[in-house]
């Protein structure tokens, strides 16, 4: 949790590549009648990783995340942590309108039985630069606003891991920047974070490591850097290379 | 759970529409239901005009002096008279709208009943403008005269029947001042036997006071039946009424404030349970909390008691606010939380089944109104309305809801008109069952 992580997108190693991972997935599979959502997933995610899925629209990212996050129970395979160890942000935030940021937070802090609620919550006001807003009713909030107490609730219990599914939609540039910073700080403190994004640049600025979900399986994982080496196209940017890997793939 | 709880009344108190409705409603119901029982229906506005001498209201009947003011008191206290001087005074009332009709009661009225050889009339004028209203006076005064004749018939039998005990059995009369010993029939056999006795047997004389004898008997006979004959004419008909099934002690006031009370918690409980269950999976944090938080079946109580508790709440202070207007019985108090809380529970439950099928607030609320309005009709389908199979139709699509269990047990619980039991019992079946559907929606609510 103390490992000083590697700059995202580039060849240096993933942090903690050596250590045993915080959270792991062994062959995860999941369908909806004759549809496979995701089919035979297994990936790991190591203290002071970013990890970022990606993929196309209906990949199964979100079903994969929802598995690890123990929102939705899989048809097969394993988890290695109970959910209740793992901060889970979900798309879209799951915060009560009329309640308060500082009763939103308090009410999941006592659900999550934090043995501090009110530090817990102070703790989280100051992470997300709340503070200022705490008495405020969350519907009265702005869309990056909300995101930060959905992003804080899922941070109240100190998880090793995070999952965020989508983190920065419906975010302006300057609230997207902000979230990143923040995120960036957690995962200098050891925090694992496991993120889906269909915004591309975001996944090469930002991952240690990104894991390409197509039809429910995985086709590649890897540094940014070393799936542009792997489409051969380094001079074209990683959005071409990964457009171009999943056209060779029949996507 | 508790965490739960108390985040679902902070959201309550901050829903000033919701609590609104939830206190407004049943006050309105209970005010309304209230006002209706207290107050009776509205008397009709009838003009009166009355011919008949001061002084001149009272009749002698068989040497028994009677009273008609006592008739047209009762009349002139079931509507809402306007006395007038003239015909043609309340003529132009009734024609103008003042007035619903107009009674017109002739001077020589007393006098015909007095002389018992020509009926009596009074006048009625309507305005039929409202054919409703006009009904209403119509039915109103034919139901105070038929009154008041069968009471005046009852004395006329009365003095029928003095005259006929007088030939039958003899006795003092009077008339016009002058008093009378009429023998009578019963006498007169006596009479005519000690006669008989004095004169040769088989004599032609003796025959003759035979015959008369018999006749006289024979007369007295059949007179003495007729005390009988002149009752039935008095009241040819008796109404003889048998209660054969349901409750015979149920007062209307009392099944009028179950009713009352249980559409009001049919809505409130609906409602509330359909909507804070619904307004988890819209906030999207249904998923959430059921990752390791809570379990499904915790949070489904959670919904179902606290709706139940908020509208048993409600239930109680609006019987309580019902009972400055009708007379209830306190020492049942008990009883009445008993039923509320049990119609709260199987409301609660399928207000929750509700929820889970709808899955949102609005949708969850309008399916919560368009199911409970037509389950409180067929209820209140009353046996004989409609044929008998769609009578037992009728019975067995109520009986898988709360709301006619609920009126029955609200309906015992406050005069102990029927047993309370069995539809507690039912509630409890009903919360389970609901309980179970509500449960299984939850498997694919988030």
């Amino acid at each position: 949790m103390t490992q000083s992580p590697a700059r995202p997108g580039t060849d240096a190693p993933a942090p903690g590549s050596g250590a045993a991972p915080v959270l792991e997935a062994r062959g995860v599979s999941k369908r909806y009648g004759a549809r496979h959502a995701v089919r035979d997933v297994s990936l790991a995610a190591r203290a002071g990783e970013l990890v970022a899925i990606i993929g196309p629209n209906g990949a199964g990212k979100t079903t994969l995340l929802s598995i690890l996050a123990g929102e939705t129970s899989p048809d097969g395979g394993t988890v290695s942590r109970p959910p209740t160890e793992i901060g889970w942000v979900p798309q879209q935030p799951a915060l009560y309108g009329r309640l308060t940021v500082a009763e939103n937070l308090r009410l999941f802090a006592r659900l999550e039985r934090c043995t501090d609620v009110g530090a817990a919550v102070e703790r989280m006001l100051a992470q997300t630069g709340l503070g200022d807003r705490a008495r405020d009713r969350v519907e009265t909030l702005s869309g990056g606003n909300r995101q930060r107490v959905n992003v804080a609730i899922g941070l109240l219990s100190e998880p090793a891991v995070l999952l965020l599914d989508e983190p920065s939609t419906a975010l302006d540039p300057g609230q997207r920047e902000r979230l990143w910073e923040f995120l960036r700080g957690l995962v200098e403190g050891g925090t694992a974070i496991v993120y889906s994004t269909h915004n591309v640049q975001e996944a090469e600025r930002h991952a240690h490591r990104v894991v390409v979900l197509a039809d429910g399986e995985i086709v590649y994982v890897g540094s940014p850097r070393e799936l542009e080496d792997a489409v051969g196209a380094s001079g074209l940017g990683f959005e071409a290379a990964f457009v171009e890997f999943l056209r060779r793939r029949g996507h | 759970m508790r965490w739960l709880l108390l985040k679902d009344l902070q959201i309550l108190r901050r829903s000033p529409l919701l609590v609104a409705l939830l206190v407004i409603y049943p006050i309105v119901v209970s005010v309304l239901i209230g006002l209706a029982l207290s107050r009776g229906p509205e008397k009709p506005r009838v003009a009166i005009v009355n011919e008949v001498p001061a002084g001149g209201e009272v009749i002698s009947l068989g040497g028994e002096e009677v009273n008609t003011k006592q008739y047209s008191d009762q009349l002139y206290a079931a509507v809402d008279p306007v006395p007038v001087s003239s015909r043609g005074q309340a003529e132009e009332l009734v024609r103008e709208g003042e007035v619903l009709g107009a009674l017109i009661v002739p001077a020589d009225i007393t006098t015909k009943l007095q002389s018992g050889l020509e009926p009596a009339t009074v006048e009625v004028l309507y305005n039929a403008e409202d054919p409703v209203k006009a009904q209403l006076v119509q039915d109103t005064i034919k139901s105070q005269v038929q009154d008041a004749n069968a009471a005046l018939t009852r004395k006329f039998t009365d003095v029928a029947l003095g005259y006929l005990n007088l030939v039958v059995s003899g006795g003092d009369f009077s008339f016009l001042g002058r008093s009378f010993d009429v023998l009578g029939l019963g006498p007169a056999e006596q009479v005519l036997r000690q006669a008989q006795a004095k004169v040769p047997p088989n004599s032609p004389e003796a025959r003759q006071i035979q015959q008369v004898i018999s006749f006289a008997r024979l007369a007295r006979e059949n007179l003495d039946l007729s005390d009988e004959v002149l009752s039935s004419v008095g009241q040819p008909i008796r109404v003889d009424a048998r209660v054969v099934e349901g409750s015979g002690s149920a007062a209307l006031s009392s099944f009028a404030v179950a009713l009352a009370v249980t559409v009001s918690l049919m809505f409130v409980t609906l409602l509330l349970a359909a909507g804070t269950l619904a307004l988890e999976r819209e906030e999207n944090a249904f998923r959430r909390l059921v990752r390791g938080l809570v379990s499904r079946t915790t949070l489904l109580a959670e919904k179902v008691g606290l709706a139940a508790a908020c509208s048993s709440i409600v239930a109680v202070v609006m019987l309580c606010g019902l009972a400055l207007f009708v007379e209830l019985d306190w020492a049942r108090f008990p009883l009445w939380v008993a039923a509320a809380v049990a119609a709260a529970l199987g409301f609660a439950a399928m207000g929750a089944a509700i929820g889970a099928l709808a899955r949102e607030v609005r949708a969850a609320s309008l399916l919560a109104f368009m199911v409970s309005l037509p389950i409180a009709f067929l209820a209140l389908v009353p046996s004989g309305a409609v044929s008998g199979a769609l009578y037992d139709v009728t019975q067995t699509i109520s009986a898988l809801f709360p709301f006619d269990p609920a009126l029955a047990a609200l309906g015992a619980a406050l005069d102990g008109s029927g047993d309370l039991l069995g539809p507690l019992v039912h509630l409890l079946v009903l919360t389970l069952a609901f309980g179970g559907a509500a449960r299984l929606g939850l498997r694919r609510f988030g």
